[in-house]
């Protein structure tokens, strides 16, 4: 699914909103949540998962060709840890079974 | 504090006027309707944003942290995000003063 379908999707489900209103929300949602993390804001959606921001700290590295040292700066990911509801929707093998780790 | 469902709902009601009531179906709809293609087995790719893809894990061996017991962990499917180009780049954009 595209961003565009998941445009369609949401009217079709709610078709008193203006198709204008939904592509306009889906934008500000995006952008909302792009700024939260570029601010190391944590978002956090129950039932659908978190988002947060993993630092990888500068390090000393090296040009694989020459072997030359050079520092690689710091490096700021963000990262999803999906929530215990889509998990489990999403692991066709756990129907209602044990879940064998956590993390 | 975490930014969550409540304030995604708010910022719709400041920036576009919408009812909480519209604005509340909204963000629902939008999550949920990621949610189930993911369940269905769909990537979702949001241009700009990234990719919600889904990957097949083989069982492997494992250990209770805790206990040292060890156990299998079995197949399953799981979700990974990855940031799109843009979205690194604009996190990293205000501070990669290096």
């Amino acid at each position: 699914m595209t961003k565009s379908e998941l445009i369609k999707n949401i009217c079709l489900e709610y078709p008193q909103l203006s198709s204008r209103d939904v592509e306009m929300a889906t934008r500000l949602i995006l952008e909302y949540l792009s700024d939260a993390l570029a601010d190391d804001e944590r978002i956090e959606i129950r039932g659908f998962g978190s988002f947060s921001m993993h630092v990888r700290p500068a390090k000393l590295g090296r040009n694989p060709k020459t072997g030359e040292p050079v520092m690689v700066p710091e490096k700021r990911v963000p990262h999803f840890k999906a929530g215990k509801e889509l998990r489990e929707q999403v692991d066709w093998a756990a129907d209602g079974l044990q879940g064998a780790t956590g993390s | 504090m975490a930014i969550t469902k409540a304030e995604i709902v708010d910022m719709l009601f400041e920036k576009m006027g919408l009812n909480k009531r519209e604005a509340k179906s909204i963000v629902e709809a939008f999550f949920d309707e990621i949610r189930s293609n993911l369940a269905k087995g769909e990537e979702v790719k949001l241009s700009g944003f990234g990719n919600f893809t889904l990957r097949e894990k083989n069982p492997r061996p494992g250990r209770n942290p805790k206990t040292g017991v060890e156990i299998t962990i079995t197949a399953r499917r799981v979700v990974t995000f990855h940031a799109s180009q843009k979205l690194k780049a604009y996190v990293n954009g205000s501070d990669a003063a290096t």
